[in-house]
């Protein structure tokens, strides 16, 4: 008993390196197959970080549309980049962290001009804030915003109608 | 309300700027609760998306949008044009986000 006690803060350690790592995993697997498969569904709203309406569309209307998530490490990921961060490299744990939200965001964006009946998306900016450290002690704990925000567009009059139809 | 035109590109397809009003801003310091804190706490344990962190930032921006528009209107424009969004973290747990963009008036 007393062992136990004595171990209980490395135990204790352990098991949150265990529930961080299969169910992270499992999190990160899910969304990526969700963010894949509404990928496929958005395809045919174009973005660009141009200025500038591609020239073969006329636009007619135009909104500001905004797409923001918030993405926190899990509990394995933050220890592996705290090892990472004595050798230095790539932190490859929070690559994917990054590229997940990244996307998340154009995805929620994307919605947001379909929902509304847009069918181009121009000038596309991203904006990313560090919301780490809670309140509630686990300090750097990464946990950041990503915003992305653009002009939607309606072309109404296309000059070539069968390479861009709204869906 | 729906008169009021916002967008981040410089120019307004099929519209003309009549008149250039100058720079206007909306902006809203934002922090997350302790209740919300916690379970983003437990959250954090497994990684992935934290909703109610999504929606507090969602709803700040829309204030701050709210306000750049209420700017916007009281000195008579129709339209903000190259809107831009920051964020800044202010201490831990808070957020500042600012929407700034050129007031005009389109005919």
């Amino acid at each position: 008993m007393d062992l136990i006690l004595d171990y209980f803060e490395l135990l204790l350690t352990l098991i949150l390196l265990a529930v961080g790592f299969f169910a992270g995993r499992y999190v990160e697997k899910r969304h990526y197959i969700s963010i894949r498969q509404r990928e496929k569904q958005f395809r045919k709203i174009l973005t660009f970080s141009a200025r500038y309406p591609p020239n073969m569309v006329e636009p007619q209307d135009s909104r500001l549309v905004c797409g923001t998530v918030v993405i926190s490490s899990d509990y394995f990921k933050q220890f592996v980049a705290g090892l990472r961060n004595f050798i230095g490299g790539r932190f490859r744990s929070y690559e994917s962290l990054f590229d997940r939200a990244r996307r998340e965001a154009i995805l929620r964006m994307k919605m947001d001009a379909h929902k509304n009946g847009f069918a181009l998306i121009i000038n596309v900016k991203f904006v990313t804030t560090s919301i780490g450290g809670g309140t509630t002690g686990q300090q750097g704990m990464p946990c950041f915003e990503v915003c992305a925000y653009g002009t939607a567009l309606r072309p109404e009059k296309t000059r070539f109608p069968d390479k861009l139809n709204p869906i | 309300m729906s008169s009021m035109l916002v967008s981040n590109i410089e120019v307004v397809p099929g519209k003309r700027v009549k008149s250039h009003l100058g720079l206007v801003q909306g902006s809203t310091v934002r922090a997350k609760h302790a209740g919300k804190d916690l379970l983003a706490g437990l959250k954090n344990i497994v990684g992935g998306e934290l909703k109610a962190y999504t929606e507090l930032m969602q709803e700040a921006r829309e204030e701050a949008t709210e306000r750049m528009i209420e700017q916007a209107r009281s000195i008579g424009a129709n339209g903000v044009l190259n809107v831009r969004y920051a964020t800044t973290a202010v201490t831990v747990g808070a957020a500042e986000i600012l929407a700034y963009g050129t007031a005009v008036i389109l005919e």
